[in-house]
């Protein structure tokens, strides 16, 4: 692929997107038989080094990691001791040192995954980090817009919620602008990152506007108990009154919009549960996918393809 | 007779109006006689041919960090770095830990400083004790032993009351009260400018709102209860206010620093901690603002706000990195590369904006070369080019985003008190 690292969507080509997209649909079709999958990390340990929370990333970090003969191993760091403790270069100088084919790096500030790969020589592999990057999780949501609706120049997708806070948002955005798709962002003013526009986004704060031509909406969850402290909204009623996702906004969208969310859900505020859990959505095929996807991304920097 | 004889230099003085080759003799630490072909016997004789003779430098927003953060810089190590920058005065910030909010640290830094005998320390007070913008300091007191002006730089004054009572006090005895402009409600635990740009690195910004609403109130304050210096203004918002305010005759100064006049916010490129400061680096709007702010003399000051750090400190992840960079030994030859030769700037306004306004605002007995006053001096060499090199520096503070820039204009001579403390041919000078 061309790189050591896979920190963001930002500086990625579309001939690289598409090839781990490829690589991902390659795997996934051998998912009915994952004991045929070729064992292309055997006697590889990647390292999982989480400075925030996470269940599905990283349990599906370690399953494709699993299901490609490699190994895994989780060190989760407290938010706290990030200040006080060791300095980030430290921690994973040390770890390198034990032997570790990669580093998968969640870390709550931009840039960190950044600082790590510029005194690493393992491959850092970007995890989340602040509310910068989250490229896996985004490309396992193109992956399943390009599953349901193939080529996605033109597309519109719209991504609803906390768009300021959102690494998804970000790595979304990013990588669905250099696949040629239209992005718009739709949510409470309080919200939008400022100068979004100027990256070809188109913002909205009408949801049933936003939703009038969508081919794709990508829920954000709404992070309630952080937003309610800082004033960004007033409420979840209001919030879901506004941004809420539910079968009246549905029934007024395209009757082919599908529903996104890279979880986890919360329902009835971001989302409610007859969508949640309705026709339109495709939340569980995210996961699937999502473990293909880092199964894909595992090979290239790591494994066979590496 | 003892002494320094300057010759064939270019003496550059807007105090008193002259541009002109002269010879400029020093004795006994002042300065004796300025004119054409002096003769004078036992003088060390320095030929100046090509440089520029300018009163001292004055640098009115420094952090010395001692005492209490000795690993970022010293007295000493500062005091050094300011002489290889060209400065002959330095005013140091109170943010020191303990802050220097009593006549006992103003007093400890002079004699610190004293001791090394390097430069001109110039110690700020604190306005109010802790830096906690809660209760006036002693600012009679520590302004009789020394303190040059009042500031809790690092911190606003939120309270507008506090600050009112700290410009009518300090007001009595005609100190200056310089204002750190921020209102960290809207700054928010932000660590870059709030733009496209912060966007997409998924950093927390600082909007320019934050400087400018605190400068629009400490204007209205100012206007009603005494005289304010604004430091380190980034902005074109704030610019725009005080132009408009000081048009009306508000008891407003301001400064603003090298680095907003030379980079933007580009410069942060990948995460690069060496490009935050508060204020952040702003667009180039803002920098088109800064630079015709300067011309128009709505800028009273240049001042580097050196802020040294150690390497750990801006060696994490960027939210975490510590503000601000190493500014005294880079400005003078970033300033006079960059605007002077540029024609942005005449030299003379350069040495009023370094050393004359300075010296003026602040009521200190320095930036002129008159006969008669203290013999602080810096020459300038503009043919002297090289290359910022931050493992070089005397500071301790290597955190600088103009490493390996090459730059002219540096100091070729620098006289503290009618005593030369650095060349760059021997560096600093230390007393035998």
């Amino acid at each position: 692929m061309g790189i050591k690292d896979l920190l963001g969507l930002k500086n990625l080509s579309a001939k690289q997107i598409n090839l781990i997209i490829q690589e991902a649909f390659t795997y996934k079709k051998q998912f009915a038989a994952p004991e045929r999958i070729k064992k292309s990390l055997l006697d590889k340990t990647l390292l999982t080094l989480f400075y925030e929370p996470s269940t599905r990333t990283l349990t599906s970090f370690n399953v494709a990691a699993g299901r490609l003969g490699g190994r895994a191993h989780n060190v989760s760091v407290s938010a706290s001791s990030v200040q006080k403790g060791e300095t980030l270069i430290d921690t994973v100088r040390n770890l390198e040192v034990m032997g570790f084919s990669a580093v998968v790096l969640r870390h709550s500030h931009g840039g960190a995954p950044q600082l790590a790969a510029e005194n690493t020589a393992m491959p850092v592999i970007n995890a989340g980090d602040g509310f910068n990057e989250h490229p896996t999780q985004a490309l396992l949501d193109i992956m399943t817009m390009q599953q349901f609706k193939g080529d996605l120049r033109n597309k519109k997708v719209v991504i609803v919620g906390d768009i300021a806070h959102s690494r998804v948002a970000r790595s979304n955005i990013w990588g669905l602008n250099t696949l040629g798709a239209q992005v718009a962002v739709c949510g409470p003013a309080t919200l939008i990152p400022k100068g979004i526009e100027d990256f070809g986004v188109t913002v909205e704060h009408d949801l049933g506007r936003a939703l009038a031509d969508a081919d794709f909406v990508n829920v954000l969850r709404m992070q309630y108990e952080r937003q309610a402290n800082q004033n960004f909204i007033p409420s979840k009623r209001e919030y879901h009154r506004l941004f809420g996702i539910n079968e009246k906004r549905l029934a007024k969208a395209k009757p082919d919009l599908l529903v996104l969310h890279p979880g986890p859900i919360n329902r009835s505020v971001e989302i409610s549960t007859p969508v949640a859990d309705g026709k339109q959505n495709v939340i569980l095929e995210q996961v699937v996918n999502g473990l293909a996807i880092r199964m894909a991304v595992l090979n290239l920097l790591i494994g066979e393809k590496a | 007779m003892s002494g320094l004889l300057l010759k064939n230099g270019t003496v550059v003085d807007p105090s008193q109006g002259l541009h002109k080759k002269l010879d400029l003799l020093v004795a006994d630490g002042k300065v004796v006689e300025l004119k054409e072909n002096i003769v004078a016997d036992g003088a060390e004789v320095y030929d100046l041919q090509n440089k520029i003779v300018a009163p001292g430098l004055i640098d009115m927003h420094v952090h010395l960090r001692e005492p209490g953060q000795e690993e970022k810089e010293t007295i000493k190590t500062g005091s050094k770095a300011a002489v290889a920058g060209g400065f002959t005065s330095i005013a140091c910030m109170a943010n020191t830990d303990p802050p220097a909010d009593d006549v006992s640290l103003i007093k400890h830094i002079q004699e610190v400083a004293r001791r090394h005998g390097i430069v001109n320390v110039l110690p700020i007070g604190a306005c109010t004790i802790g830096l906690r913008g809660e209760f006036i300091t002693q600012i009679g007191e520590m302004q009789r032993f020394g303190a040059v002006a009042f500031s809790d730089d690092g911190q606003p004054i939120v309270n507008a009351q506090v600050l009112r009572k700290v410009l009518e006090y300090a007001g009595m005895f005609n100190s200056v009260v310089i204002s750190h402009c921020e209102d960290k409600t809207l700054t928010n635990g932000g660590s870059m400018n709030e733009s496209a740009l912060s966007t997409k690195l998924g950093l927390p910004g600082i909007p320019s709102a934050s400087e400018a609403t605190m400068v629009a109130r400490d204007i209205e304050i100012a206007k009603n209860f005494g005289r304010i210096h604004l430091a380190h203004i980034s902005t074109k918002e704030s610019l725009d206010l005080i132009r408009q305010a000081k048009k009306l005759g508000a008891p407003i100064t301001c400064e603003t620093a090298p680095h907003y006049l030379l980079l933007t916010e580009e410069a942060v490129g990948v995460y690069n901690t060496n490009a935050k400061m508060s204020p952040p680096l702003r667009q180039e709007a803002d920098r088109q603002a800064l630079l015709a702010a300067l011309q128009d003399g709505t800028i009273d000051i240049l001042a580097t706000d050196h802020a040294p750090h150690t390497l750990d400190d801006k060696r994490v992840e960027f939210n975490l990195a510590s503000f601000g960079i190493s500014g005294l030994e880079t400005a003078l030859p970033l300033l006079y590369t960059h605007l002077v030769q540029t024609g942005l700037l005449t030299l003379d306004r350069l040495v009023e904006l370094m050393s004359v306004n300075p010296a003026k605002i602040f009521a200190l007995d320095k930036g002129t070369l008159r006969p008669g006053a203290a013999a602080d001096i810096t020459v300038i060499d503009p043919l002297l080019i090289k290359k910022v090199d931050k493992t070089k520096f005397y500071s301790k503070g290597k955190n600088t985003p103009f490493d390996g820039w090459e730059l002219g204009g540096w100091a070729a001579m620098t006289i503290v008190g009618g005593q030369i403390k650095y060349t760059p041919e021997k560096g600093v000078w230390l007393k035998a």
